[in-house]
């Protein structure tokens, strides 16, 4: 890893701290732009005030492959307000002036390819962002990007999945950094399908050989889910059950409040895994 | 041709220079990479060459004919027209020939669930066909507005015992039924097999289909051969996903003959109302692949429109995309109005029905043959019938005063 000049990476930081403090990261996904652009910020500033430890921003994009009813409805619903890359950018900007929580840009790759890979490595660097996650972009087709980043203090966020072999989660954690995403069981974001035995048998499977922390994401919902996914990781990462919440909401002013509770409710839920873990 | 291109491309990750590959979420890779590597078994396999040539024969009626089509290149008055007629293979399309491929395929991988996305209803209609003749489930994704627009299609897919899933995100259309199919094989890879319709998709399914179609250009070879005595002058194929130009150009590629695809310039290339990804779109990464998408300057994939529901798709082949930028191939666009009268006069003057999509191939090819001698000959491809797009041709040409 590059560890040159004294600025260090704030997600490496943040995970650092939260060893220090014995506890597991609550990463936070949010759609950019939902509902609006000065919702989605302040939305954003309060999710860092209740717990959250990492930030993913959710670019929104037209064809969300990878993506469940609820973040395909919450992106629909961002470019119907005008949000785009150059505008998730800006939120990203906009956020760095207030917090110093670590931030995560999430996107797909035709709007970053669109935009042009360095252009967008330059503005998010900028922007005060400390990773990306391209979720549709693998390692064998993001040399582009790798080279775009190189001599900035972002890392590129690498996911494996249930399917994956384990001599290619070698290869996908050798090349992350910041943390690797396991995403939790096959199929698209949303919420439910959890099989705790399941994940715990993989998640120590790729802890064993993972340099970085490991953080466990898709389907996790509640705080009885935080409690039982904090323990088999570092962190979990919650979007669509954030989300849902969000859009229960009957109008946009009573958004942020919402999602502060939603964190303070999974931020529960692993603190008193942890403290299970050591009675 | 200076440069050898049969056999050339893609390269071992699935580039067509720089389009193809593979852009998908990390789940799929590995079925991805099992899909490649039972395709390259197969590929190589006597036994399974023989079972993909036997079913194309009997089962599809292979050969199609080549069919000079005397009268209307007469009405023409220019170069010489000849049918590929894929029209006359088993379901009325070229897409059997692929399914057949990708069926035999599925079954030898072990998987007896296949799932499709559709547009037209044809893939649809081909991919419930094998599975009935194969004896697997079968779930067909399509667009809500196609399902409306394509409703004989979606009566063949229920009677052949396929589910219908009508998809009712985005624009409700082909893109959004692939986007689906691939939520859903996301979630089931472990047993499903995902049947895609044309030369699109993450690596391999643009070589792989390509390899399945390009009988129609193997056939259409030999008989130019024997029926004209040489290579035609010019290829003719309309371009949706580009599966049945790609396999009317590809076994040409080497030889001295133009080639031309007709893609779905709908209202207009001036027009926000078109389907023409590589006349008027920018290369990005979508359903897998790098290729030229209709898009925004944002990177937000753009509806497409035509009058063609199987033209109907904001992105191309990767294969389409190189072989465009090589200046191979051109690719030109054929407006709703432009198809619908060549619709009307190989009826006329042929007595064939053509559907909507191969209209629009058929339009591209009048223009140009009228404009060459006698002495060339045009080779079109018929990609399928119209029984289909009667309802909404007949619409058509009332509205337009083309009718009758
Ligand atoms: C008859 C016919 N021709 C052409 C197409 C377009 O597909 P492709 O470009 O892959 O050949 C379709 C698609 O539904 C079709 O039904």
């Amino acid at each position: 890893m590059d560890t040159k000049g004294l600025f260090m990476n704030r997600i490496d930081a943040a995970f650092a701290n939260l060893a220090a403090a014995d506890r597991k990261a609550l990463v936070a996904y949010l759609t950019a732009g939902y509902p609006d652009f000065d919702t989605s910020l302040e939305i954003l500033k309060q999710v860092c005030g209740a717990g959250a430890d990492i930030l993913e921003i959710g670019v929104p994009f037209s064809d969300p492959t990878c993506d469940g009813p609820i973040i395909q409805a919450s992106s629909e619903t961002a470019l119907k307000s005008g949000m785009s890359l150059s505008k998730s950018i800006e939120l990203a900007a906009a956020l760095r002036q207030s917090v110093e929580t670590p931030i995560v840009m999430f996107s797909y790759y035709n709007p970053v390819f669109r935009y042009g890979v360095k252009r967008f490595a330059e503005e998010i660097s900028r922007a005060g962002v400390d990773g990306v996650l391209i979720v549709d972009l693998p390692p064998e087709e993001a040399g582009d990007l790798v080279e775009a980043l190189a001599g900035k203090e972002i890392h590129i966020i690498r996911l494996a999945a249930p399917t994956t072999r384990p001599e290619r989660i070698r290869m996908l954690a050798g090349g992350a950094g910041g943390f690797l995403y396991l995403i939790s069981r096959t199929g698209v974001t949303g919420t439910g399908g959890l099989d705790p035995a399941a994940i715990a048998l993989h998640a120590a499977a790729v802890k064993k050989v993972c340099p970085h922390p490991v953080c466990i994401g898709f389907g996790i919902s509640n705080s009885d889910d935080a409690r039982a996914l904090a323990p088999l990781a570092d962190g979990i990462i919650v979007g669509s059950a954030l989300m849902r919440v969000l859009s229960k909401a009957d109008d946009f002013a009573a958004i942020p409040a919402l999602a502060a509770a939603k964190i303070r409710e999974l931020r529960v839920g692993m603190d008193a895994a942890g403290m299970c873990a050591k009675s | 041709m200076t440069n050898k291109l049969i056999g050339q491309y893609p390269d071992k990750s699935g580039h067509f220079g720089c389009y193809g590959g593979r852009f998908v979420g990390e789940t799929l890779m590995a079925a991805l990479a099992d899909l490649e590597n039972a395709w390259n078994d197969a590929s190589k396999d006597v036994v399974f060459d023989r079972q993909f040539r036997e079913m194309l024969a009997n089962y599809a009626g292979r050969p199609t004919p080549l069919d000079f089509a005397e009268r209307l290149s007469e009405h023409v008055g220019g170069a010489r027209i000849y049918l590929k007629r894929e029209d006359c293979a088993h379901t009325g399309a070229h897409k059997i020939n692929n399914v057949i491929g990708q069926g035999l395929l599925a079954r030898r991988m072990g998987k007896m669930k296949v799932i499709a996305e559709t547009g037209a209803g044809q893939h649809g209609v081909a991919t419930a066909t094998i599975a009935a003749r194969f004896g697997m489930s079968c779930k067909v994704f399509m667009g809500a507005e196609d399902v409306r627009r394509q409703a004989p299609n979606v009566l063949r897919m229920r009677l052949l015992g396929a589910e219908v899933v009508p998809v009712t995100c985005g624009t409700s259309t082909l893109k959004d039924a692939m986007n689906e199919a691939l939520r859903y094989w996301v979630a089931e890879v472990e047993d499903t097999f995902y049947v895609i319709g044309t030369v699109s998709g993450p690596h391999p399914y643009p070589v792989m289909v390509r390899d399945f179609q390009r009988v129609i250009g193997d056939e259409a070879r030999r008989q130019a051969l024997e029926q004209i005595g040489r290579v035609p002058d010019l290829l003719v194929a309309c371009v949706g996903g580009g599966s049945n130009a790609m396999g009317l150009f590809y076994p040409f590629l080497d030889d001295r003959c133009e080639m031309l695809g007709a893609e779905a310039a709908g209202e207009g290339l001036d027009t926000p109302r078109h389907a023409a990804s590589i006349s008027g779109g920018q290369p990005g990464a979508l359903h897998g692949a790098m290729t030229y998408l209709l898009q925004n300057d944002e990177g937000q994939i753009h509806e497409a429109w035509s009058i063609s529901a199987g033209l109907d798709y904001p992105g191309v082949g990767p294969e389409h995309a190189f072989l465009h930028d090589l200046g191979r191939v051109r690719y030109a666009g054929i407006t709703d109005r432009e198809a619908v009268e060549a619709f009307k006069l190989l009826c006329r003057y042929e007595g064939i029905i053509p559907a909507l999509e191969s209209s629009h191939a058929l339009a591209a090819a009048i223009k140009e043959a009228a404009g060459r001698p006698k002495e060339q000959a045009v080779v079109v491809c018929l990609s399928g019938r119209g029984d289909k797009d009667l309802d909404h041709v007949t619409a058509y040409m009332k509205e337009n005063k083309l009718w009758p």
